[in-house]
């Protein structure tokens, strides 16, 4: 046994975190961690990295019961963890990045010699044929996750544990991933690894822990598994369905896109018809979102057609889009979608102005009313409408941007991974929002990373690759995700 | 969710205006370390006189009221006078200057002995002087009492503070604008400067101290368009060509500067004609409040109506939280930033021309290291130099304590040197503060989320 953790408690001021937590991680292990958002799996972690001290329980390492008084403790005893925000210097080289803070010198002077040499050998270990004086800034995001973990190698890291790895990486880049994380668990080290992507943790987790609340749930061998089992242990109930039920047969076409060529995106063209959800899947750099974006005008196209309801539209910029129809909800909702300083109601409010102003000037009891409106039809979860949007939850975030895009009466409504980064239970409501938008008659974009959802939500499938359209499943009910890999890769 | 406590108007004040319970108490703080006896003149005085005289005179001796001819000491008079006829007292009334004066006393009085002279307390040593005048060498001399009050509490000295820093806070809405939008302006110090000359060049060009109100008028026109283009200019280099506000202002405020000297010579202009002083040292007749005070205020007013109650102020607001959000929300970003640049160079142009008309001339070093005045007034009022918070009434809170402090010094006779420390040290506990208000919000957020 590697490490134990037992009757692990931990609160916040007004907050009990952990309420019961236990771990067990054995030499060789790949252990995944899963739960909602604020189940506690955070906070397990940062108090087994001596972030936090617990108020209560043992952590047991090899056999000795520790108490973390600071990340640097917990280095000595060989945990290291890596974040899903790198702490790599971009500006400085692989080898710096790799030596910083622990740099070999003799009379002063860096031994770059020495430092290159381990440096070559921890990166070949891994498989990067990389010169280690490259600078971090030219690699790409998977590089830079194995340059962590060469960091983590290099200090003879034993329990490795990793938060959502595979957010930020293509599918080939996570069955490398996989790959390295078996190799080193065959060396002997622990990997604790935390992750969204229930089929991912299924994959590769050899025993898998769920949380809840606060509570260590259980712990199962990941094989036998199912992914609805998983969670229900999660969200601790039985699920009906993943996915609401399918609405009615589309209506006529409404949006026609014709060759669409902008950035990577080339000649993309497709139809959609009123309160159809066409679903488009793809790698990660299939040019999904920059599609989306140039049918929104968040980028400028180069040649190509937009025509809604038998009229083309001029778009030179998302305000043209907006003002005929079309929005985007991003990817990116807190960089792109949300003024996160600003008020709920203000977020909502931005893009529909003039409906409640008269020569420039508002009508703020004509806005609070609006809001209220929305704010009851959508069930978004506030406290005032003064309340900052970056203290909502995900899912009430994106609620809230649908607010604003069915204030401004949109016709298509482009979801850009709609549920990103939003609870299991918050998921279905996402769905049942969708499927409501789509019965009204409005045209429904559906990019998605998750194939399990693309498959439950789409009327019809396009796949992207290389910024083109490869391929089209018509019966989605029938459709694997197989088909769509094999169209997308 | 439940530790997001729910909004009273009383923390929404608190957490709009946190420098306002500062303002309340630097100014009870110089109010207490500036009482004096404070001799009075005017109609205040001419009624505490009057209510001594009632009390202690009766009604059927002779009164000779004297001054001098300074305001004050006239509207004494008259005030004194209307009350004393309304009393039924016989009386008499003086005003001149000390030559005047003791001819005056001398040919007026021959008659009856005068029993008692009501006057200021500027005017007494000059009429104990005038005791040799057989007519008043037995009178009483009475002058208003004194009484303790503040010197910083003052009429005139709250009105002086307030013409003060009317040039800083005029510009600071500009600059509060241009900070909420994540930017900043450099630039506003010099084109006080170029504003000033400008407006003095071209009305000399226009006849000098002979120009009239129509020429003041253009001058003052062609001033506010060069420091408006050159605001937009700014803002066209940021849109069009994403030159940090920093740098693009920088190099903006070099440029104003020099053209101000190029203009102007390196001298300053004075042939102004004297209608011109009007803006920055004229009052208005019914509560003599400066005109500039007054401007002040409606500048501010329209700059709320659009910080709070406009379309254009929401969209300040979300360029400066999020430019990219807000794009494609649907706002066109670079309007924004344009409008926000040529604003404040149009408000600084504004400020160049109040400065000008106080000064009556126009010198290329006008305004030097006033943007640094201004931005700190914008920064003491609250607003976050990382863009999309701020309030403009913060703002004008902010101008206040930074002009309180440095008359609240130099009535307590503080040196120029030591005000500099005392000044660095309020902006800094005054970001400071707004740092830590902003960690609280965090942690609270935070603890909030694990739940």
């Amino acid at each position: 046994m590697l490490l134990k953790v037992s009757r692990l408690r931990k609160a916040f001021p007004g907050v009990q975190a952990i309420e019961d937590g236990s771990l067990e991680l054995r030499t060789g292990e790949i252990h995944a961690l899963v739960g909602e958002n604020g189940a506690g799996k955070s906070t397990l972690i940062k108090i087994l990295t001596g972030v936090h001290a617990p108020d209560e329980g043992t952590v047991v390492v090899d056999g000795k019961t520790r108490r973390y008084a600071s990340p640097i403790e917990a280095h000595h005893d060989g945990i290291v963890a890596i974040y899903q925000e790198f702490t790599l210097i971009p500006t400085l080289s692989i080898a710096a990045n790799l030596f910083l803070g622990r740099e070999r010198t003799r009379l002063g002077a860096l031994q770059f010699g020495h430092e290159f040499d381990r440096a070559n050998r921890v990166l070949a270990r891994l498989g990067l044929a990389l010169h280690p004086d490259t600078r971090v800034s030219s690699l790409s995001v998977s590089e830079q996750q194995l340059i962590e973990i060469a960091r983590a190698l290099l200090v003879d890291a034993r329990i490795l544990i990793m938060d959502e790895p595979t957010a930020a990486l293509t599918p080939r880049e996570v069955v490398k991933l996989f790959g390295i994380l078996r190799e080193l668990s065959a060396q002997g080290i622990g990997i604790l690894f935390i992750s969204h992507r229930l089929n991912e943790v299924l994959e590769i987790a050899d025993r898998i822990t769920v949380m809840r609340d606060g509570v260590t749930v259980c712990t199962q061998s990941a094989a036998g598994m199912s992914r609805r089992a998983l969670i229900e242990l999660m969200v601790g109930r039985s699920l009906d369905d993943e996915f609401p039920k399918r609405g009615s047969e589309p209506g006529p076409v409404r949006l026609e896109v014709k060759a669409l060529s902008g950035g990577k995106v080339r000649e993309v063209g497709f139809s959609a018809r009123a309160g159809e959800i066409i679903g488009f899947a793809g790698l990660m750099g299939a040019g999904r979102t920059e599609m989306a974006r140039l049918v929104f005008g968040a980028d400028g196209k180069e040649s190509g057609e937009v025509i809604l309801d038998g009229r083309p539209l001029r778009v030179a910029g998302p305000q043209d889009a907006i003002q005929s129809g079309i929005c985007l909800l991003t990817e990116d909702r807190k960089g792109q979608g949300l003024v996160l300083c600003a008020s709920a109601k203000d977020n909502f409010a931005i893009s529909s102005l003039r409906h409640w102003s008269r020569f420039g000037l508002l009508n703020l009891s004509k806005e609070s009313a609006r809001f209220e409106e929305h704010r009851r039809a959508l069930a978004i979860k506030l406290v005032s409408p003064r309340q900052r949007a970056e203290s909502l939850s995900g899912g009430n975030q994106q609620k809230l941007l649908v607010a604003r895009w069915l204030e401004v009466d949109s016709q298509v409504i482009i979801f850009d991974e709609p549920t990103r980064g939003i609870d299991v239970g918050a998921k279905f409501e996402m769905y049942l929002l969708i499927r409501r938008l789509a019965a009204q008659g409005k045209v429904i974009i559906l990019i998605s990373s998750e194939l399990p959802e693309i498959l439950g939500m789409s009327d019809r499938i396009l796949v992207m690759k290389a910024g083109r359209i490869s391929g089209e499943i018509t019966n989605v009910s029938s459709a694997t995700q197989e088909q769509i890999m094999a169209m997308a890769v | 969710m439940k530790s997001i406590r729910r909004d009273t108007l009383f923390t929404r004040l608190l957490s709009d205006y946190g420098m306002l319970p500062v303002l309340v108490l630097l100014c009870i703080l110089f109010s207490l370390l500036t009482i004096t006896k404070q001799t009075s003149t005017g109609s205040a005085g001419a009624k505490l006189l009057f209510e001594q005289i009632s009390k202690e005179t009766p009604s059927d001796g002779s009164i000779l009221i004297v001054t001098g001819v300074s305001e004050p000491e006239k509207e004494f008079a008259g005030s004194l006078h209307r009350l004393l006829e309304r009393a039924g007292y016989r009386f008499g009334e003086l005003v001149g200057d000390p030559m005047q004066l003791r001819a005056q006393i001398a040919e007026e009085v021959s008659g009856s002995p005068i029993k008692l002279v009501a006057t200021t307390d500027v005017t007494r040593a000059m009429v104990e002087n005038f005791r040799d005048i057989p007519a008043i060498a037995n009178a009483k001399i009475l002058t208003p009492p004194r009484r303790n009050w503040p010197t910083f509490l003052l009429a005139d000295n709250l009105r002086n503070v307030a013409n003060q820093i009317t040039v800083i806070a005029i510009i600071a809405i500009g600059m509060t604008m241009v900070i909420i939008t994540a930017g900043i302006d450099l630039s506003v110090g010099s084109l006080i400067a170029l504003s000033a000359v400008v407006v003095a060049w071209v009305a000399g060009a226009l006849g000098g101290t002979d120009v009239s109100t129509l020429g003041i008028l253009i001058a003052a026109l062609a001033a506010l368009a060069v420091c408006g283009l050159i605001g937009a200019f700014s803002g066209l280099m940021i849109t069009a060509f994403k030159i940090p506000p920093f740098i693009a202002t920088l190099a903006m405020m070099q440029v104003a500067a020099g053209v101000a000297y190029i203009i102007s010579k390196g001298k300053p202009i004075y042939q102004l004609p004297d209608r011109f002083v009007w803006l920055g040292r004229g009052t208005e007749p019914l509560l003599n409040m400066p005109i500039a005070v007054i401007l002040m205020a409606l500048f501010y007013l329209v700059a709320w109506i659009v910080m709070e109650r406009s379309v254009l102020g929401r969209y300040i607001y979300a360029v400066g939280g999020n430019s990219e959000a807000a794009r494609l929300a649907g706002i066109r970003v670079k309007r924004v930033l344009l409008f926000v640049y040529a604003s404040c160079g149009l408000l600084a142009g504004f400020g160049g021309i109040i400065m000008a008309s106080q000064l009556k001339s126009g010198a290329p070093t006008y305004g030097i290291t006033y943007e640094l005045y201004v931005i700190a007034a914008v920064v003491v009022g609250g607003t976050s130099l990382s863009g999309g918070e701020g309030k403009i009434i913060g703002t004008l809170i902010g101008a206040f304590v930074i002009g309180i402090i440095q008359n609240g010094m130099n009535l307590t006779n503080i040196e120029t040197y030591t005000q500099k420390v005392v000044l660095g040290l309020v902006i800094l506990a005054a970001v400071l503060f707004d740092r830590l208000k902003q960690k609280g919000l965090t942690r609270r957020l935070r603890s909030s989320r694990l739940h």
